[in-house]
C-alpha cells in the first residue's frame, strides 16, 4: 500500500468537497485548511470515517479572536491525527463575532466535550447541540469571556498594582 | 560546664508572694493561646513548600509551640494560606475560614496570597483579603522560612495583647459582617 501523504489527503479532500476548502497552508509541515463553517463538520466526519484515512483522534479543539478581521472574527480549530497512518492534519473556520455559533463536534468526538466547553468558557462561541454547555475552567458567575481581545488581561478588583511593574 | 535553664516563657506582670502569684486572667491565656497556636496550612503553591522547610528541623517552627499542625478547620487556631488562590477557590478558602472556630487568625505568606502577586490577571484573586479578613502579610515571593517564622511571631504578639472581649465586640462584628460573614 502506498504510504499516505498529505498530498494524497488533500486530494482526498478536494475530491470530495469541491466547495469547502478556503484557504491550504502547510506551516511547519502541517497541512492546515480553511473550511467553510457549513462544512466542517462534514468533512471531519469523512475524515474519521473513511477507511483510508482513518483519522480518529481528536487531539485539539481551541478557539481564537482575530478582531480586525471583518465578519470573520472569531473562529474555531481542530487538530486531527490519524494514528494508522502518523499524520496531522489541521481545519480552521472562521466566523462572525455577532453570530459565534457552530455545530458540536461531541458527535463525532466524545473528547470534544470538555474542549468545547473551554473554548465556549473562553470565548464565548456556542456549539450547537452540546450535551452541557457550561463554563469549565473559570468561576461559574465570570460574566464575560476573557480570551477576547477587547477584554483585559487584569483582573477588574486589582487595586495595589501599578502598571509600570508589570511591564505595561 | 554552665547548666542552661531551659527556656520557657516569661511570667505576665504581677504579685509575687509566698506560694502565690497574682495576674491577669487576659495575660495568662493569652500567652497560653500564643504559645500553643495549631496552624491550619492552605498551601498552594511554592510558599507551601517553603513552610515545609519550616516546619522541618532546621528551622522548626515547633519551637514555637506550633507543632501540632491541625488539617481540620474545626481545631485549628491560625489559618496559614500559601500561595496562589485562583478566583475558583476562593470560595473553598472562605469555607474554610468559615468552619474555623473563634478566636482563629489568618497569615498570608508570600506576595500571591497578599495581593494576588505577579498573577495580575482575571482567573487569580488579587489578595485573601478579598474574601476573609487577614492579620498579618509576609511578603516574599516565596518567602524565607525565617520570614514566615517571624510572620508567625507577629501573630503571636497579637494573640498574646488581644482582649478577651475582642471577638464580642461591635468592632469585630463590624469586620465580619464586611466579609458578609456571620
Amino acid at each position: 500500500m502506498q504510504a499516505l501523504t498529505q498530498q494524497l489527503v488533500l486530494d482526498r479532500i478536494k475530491d470530495h468537497f469541491p466547495e469547502a476548502i478556503q484557504d491550504v497552508s502547510e506551516p511547519y509541515g502541517l497541512l492546515t485548511l480553511e473550511v467553510t463553517k457549513r462544512e466542517v463538520l462534514p468533512i471531519m466526519t469523512f475524515l474519521r470515517d473513511d477507511p483510508e484515512l482513518n483519522f480518529g483522534f481528536l487531539t485539539d479543539l481551541c478557539g481564537v479572536h482575530y478582531p480586525d478581521q471583518h465578519q470573520r472574527e472569531l473562529g474555531v480549530i481542530y487538530h486531527l491525527h490519524s494514528l494508522v497512518n502518523n499524520i496531522r492534519i489541521r481545519l480552521k473556520t472562521f466566523f462572525s463575532e455577532a453570530a459565534p455559533v457552530i455545530p458540536t463536534a461531541t458527535k463525532l468526538f466524545s473528547a470534544a466535550n470538555w474542549m468545547e466547553r473551554e473554548t465556549y468558557d473562553f470565548y464565548g462561541i456556542k456549539f450547537e447541540g452540546h450535551p452541557d454547555l457550561r463554563r469549565i475552567l473559570n468561576v461559574d458567575d465570570m460574566d464575560y469571556f476573557p480570551m477576547r481581545k477587547e477584554y483585559r488581561l487584569e483582573d477588574g478588583t486589582r487595586t495595589d498594582k501599578d502598571d509600570r511593574y508589570f511591564g505595561r | 560546664m554552665i547548666k542552661q535553664r531551659p527556656r520557657v516563657v516569661e511570667r505576665p506582670e504581677g504579685y509575687v508572694g509566698e506560694g502565690f502569684f497574682a495576674t491577669n486572667i487576659e495575660k495568662v491565656i493569652g500567652i497560653a493561646r500564643a504559645n500553643s497556636i495549631w496552624p491550619l496550612p492552605f498551601a498552594t503553591s511554592c510558599c507551601g513548600i517553603e513552610f515545609m522547610a519550616t516546619m522541618g528541623a532546621n528551622y522548626d517552627l515547633a519551637r514555637f509551640g506550633a507543632e501540632r499542625l491541625s488539617f481540620s478547620p474545626r481545631q485549628a487556631d491560625l489559618l496559614m494560606v500559601m500561595g496562589t488562590i485562583a478566583k475558583k477557590m476562593a470560595p473553598v478558602l472562605r469555607q474554610v475560614y468559615e468552619q474555623m472556630a473563634e478566636p482563629k487568625w489568618v497569615i498570608a505568606v508570600g506576595a500571591c496570597a497578599s495581593s494576588g502577586g505577579i498573577f495580575d490577571t482575571y482567573a487569580v484573586l488579587q489578595g485573601i483579603d478579598k474574601v476573609i479578613p487577614v492579620d498579618v502579610y509576609v511578603p516574599g515571593c516565596p518567602p524565607r522560612p525565617e520570614q514566615i517564622i517571624d510572620g508567625v511571631m507577629k501573630i503571636q504578639e497579637l494573640v498574646k495583647n488581644e482582649s478577651l472581649r475582642r471577638r464580642q465586640s461591635e468592632e469585630y462584628r463590624h469586620l465580619l459582617a464586611s466579609y458578609k460573614i456571620d
